[in-house]
């Protein structure tokens, strides 16, 4: 079992109880909501006739059905009004502080959160999204939870939960130019698979990590789900609070100092034990991209796309049946293959250093003319950010839409969608069947830098051709 | 659906036919597509479940076959309920009719949603899961399950069924039914709350 990691230190600190099942109770620092998945655990606790119990410590925005095009009210779709009349309801009734569409502070929960300086290290975090993981960038524990879990937290400010194991993820050396957070993550869920993660806790480590920017660890961290691990983590470092200094719900003065030095004493250090320790070489990893239907299918932009035979045999269902969904072909190299859509954000790389990357692959350049690219700013603030940099111009001229916050594309539960089974460029998290919401929609996985080149020459590209030009 | 009622309170036995699907990796998304968490309440998931996929099969899907509409026990194969974290995917297979689940292995958030609505998951080697979806491929299967002792029986058929320890006894104990267990700690909640260091500096 492992100990004296930041995991084992922060769960520790936040065990209320062993309960009599055999799992533990755990107190939960933030709890973050939003419209989809809150509105049956706000009725269940009404069935129960239960009060939130810390008001406080729960904030909400809108993220997932908000329209990106024209965000006036009521919305055209009355489902979709219907669930964020219900949260504005929920959160006045319950005095829970609610980040609502031009507040200036609303976007996709995962993006708005740390900005705010509401995510900080030490901390527990969970929110009825699996994307919660994200958090764990800043060295909190992070976890997606369910509609009653998020009852249970509402009530209780605790959920039941089995400890996790801790598996140290060590990156050696580093990235090279033009690979970015995304192609390592995607190169470490190809190597370990989607269900390796299942009861762990990753803890990602090592020079190639603590190489990149908050912003790329947060990508990294927001797949750790995807690999199958609920939470995945960072240690804190100087990085981490200089990013988190000053910022609205961060720590001031007195506070601060006093916050910086416990955030320091909650690491992993030399004593700590692991379940388990992998290791790999980041100077390894090309520009990834999937071909399939599960993140953890995919391969580099030199490579072809494998057969059946040179699998695992447990990889080979899942592969047939992406090859059928994909209409890809054994040995099929995937760079050239033709993109009918590119989408650039989500809570993996929908911030504003990603619209940055992207941008610079832009400029001087114009969106192929079959192409269909459109960029979501992760929230309000990324928007306001890109707009004073220009960037939301350079994106405009070379043909991309430029689009309110918001998940749009990532889920599709607004008007955002594929048609038929077009071909989509996504520097989102999930390429599963009928995820962009065309039930025969296919979408390639990888970095917006990537996807901007995709955007340009409207197929599979080298982002490093672009670079070094 | 008319037949659905929740579980409530403590079980130990569920019995019922057998439907399986197969495949590993299957997603929430699979399980019900994101257009459908267009809702404030859960009640309509059922008739979506596996919409899409079933869709794609016209009328061949287990779900759509009149053989398997009375099933309430599922069988899968890996990594059951891998992706998202939508609590509207069990959901939507316990309105369709499913009571509990028995694969290979489960996504960590899909398992905890399961028990957390009382839908217990068990597990069984690859091997064993293969016997019971090609006993189903041809037969009707109903199997009685126990959940104090673990075990699956039908006329021709017995595994000893996996279930974590933990698992079995919130069910076995109603505890599966998780707020006023927590709540039953209140005062040490409270304490805890006044014990964490970032409760007294944050400023929200
Ligand atoms: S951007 Fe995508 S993955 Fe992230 S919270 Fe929104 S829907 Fe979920």
């Amino acid at each position: 079992m492992s100990q004296n990691t930041l995991f084992d230190n922060v769960w520790d600190l936040h065990k209320v109880a062993n309960l009599s099942g055999g799992s533990d109770q755990i107190f939960i620092g933030l709890h973050l909501i939003h419209e989809v998945t809150s509105p049956q655990a706000f009725g269940a606790l009404e069935d129960k006739n239960l009060k939130v119990k810390f008001p406080s410590r729960t904030v909400a925005t809108v993220d997932h059905i908000v329209p990106t095009d024209n965000q006036s009210r009521p919305f055209k779709d009355n489902l979709a009004e219907q669930m964020i009349d219900t949260l504005e309801k929920n959160c006045i009734k319950h005095k829970i502080k609610f980040f609502n569409i031009g507040s200036g502070n609303q976007g996709i929960v995962h993006v708005v959160a740390p900005e705010l300086g509401l995510t900080q290290p030490g901390m527990t975090i969970a929110c009825g999204d699996s994307h919660t993981s994200t958090h764990g960038a800043f060295g909190s524990i992070a976890f997606g939870i369910g509609t009653s879990q998020v009852r249970d937290v509402l009530a209780s400010q605790t959920i039941a939960m089995n400890r996790l194991k801790v598996r140290q993820i060590w990156c050696e050396n580093k990235l090279s130019n033009g690979i970015y957070a995304k192609d390592l993550i995607l190169h470490i869920i190809n190597h370990l698979g989607v269900k390796a993660g299942v009861g762990y806790a990753y803890e990602f480590a090592g020079p190639a990590i603590s190489a990149l920017s908050m912003e790329e660890r947060m990508t990294i961290c927001n797949m750790s789900i995807e690999g199958g691990a609920r939470c995945g983590y960072i240690n804190p470092d100087e990085k981490t609070f200089s990013y988190i200094k000053g910022r609205l719900y961060s720590p001031q003065n007195e506070n601060w100092v006093q916050a910086v030095k416990w955030w320091k004493s909650l690491r992993s250090n030399e004593s700590s034990i692991y379940d388990d320790v992998v290791k790999l070489d980041a100077s390894k990893v090309e520009p990834t991209i999937t071909w399939g239907i599960t993140p953890g299918q995919s391969l580099g932009i030199n490579q072809k796309i494998p057969s059946l035979k040179d699998m695992h045999p447990n990889d080979q269902f899942i592969a047939g049946e992406a090859f059928e969904y994909m209409g890809f072909k054994p040995g099929q190299p995937i760079k050239d293959t033709p993109i009918d859509v590119c989408f650039i954000g989500s809570c993996t790389n929908g911030r504003i250093s990603d619209l940055r990357v992207a941008a610079k692959v832009l400029e001087h350049n114009t969106v192929a003319n079959h192409v269909k690219a459109f960029v979501v700013p992760g929230s309000e603030q990324v928007a306001k950010e890109a707009k004073e940099e220009g960037l939301d111009k350079i994106f405009i001229k070379a043909g991309f839409q430029w689009r309110e916050p918001g998940c749009s594309m990532c889920l599709a539960m607004n008007s955002d969608k594929l048609i038929g089974n077009q071909v989509s460029a996504s520097s989102s998290n999930r390429n599963f069947k009928g995820r962009q919401g065309s039930p025969c929609g296919r979408t390639l996985l990888m970095s917006p830098a990537m996807v901007a080149a995709a955007s340009i020459t409207g197929k599979v590209s080298d982002v490093r051709d672009f670079i070094s030009k | 659906m008319d037949k659905f009622k929740p579980p409530i309170g403590k079980f130990s036995q569920i019995n019922g036919y057998c439907i399986s699907l197969i495949g590993d990796d299957i997603d929430t998304d699979r399980i019900i597509p994101a257009r459908f968490l267009k809702c404030i309440d859960f009640d309509s998931l059922g008739k979506s479940v596996f919409i899409d996929d079933r869709k794609t099969l016209k009328g061949n899907h287990p779900f759509d076959l009149e053989a398997k509409k009375d099933a309430s026990i599922l069988i899968v194969n890996s990594n059951f309920g891998c992706g998202s974290s939508r609590e509207h995917a069990p959901q939507a297979l316990m309105r369709w009719g499913i009571k509990a689940i028995i694969g290979e292995g489960f996504a960590d958030i899909f398992y905890s949603n399961c028990i957390a609505i009382g839908i217990p998951c068990f597990t069984l080697p690859r091997n064993s899961i293969k016997n019971i979806q090609e006993y189903i491929a041809n037969k009707n299967l109903f199997f009685e399950i126990d959940l104090f002792k673990s075990t699956a029986v039908s006329k021709d058929l017995k595994f000893n069924l996996e279930i974590k320890e933990t698992t079995k006894k919130m069910f076995l104990s109603g505890e599966w039914d998780a707020t006023s267990n927590l709540l039953e700690n209140k005062y040490l909640i409270e304490k805890k709350i006044n014990e964490l260091p970032y409760i007294q500096f944050s400023t929200n």
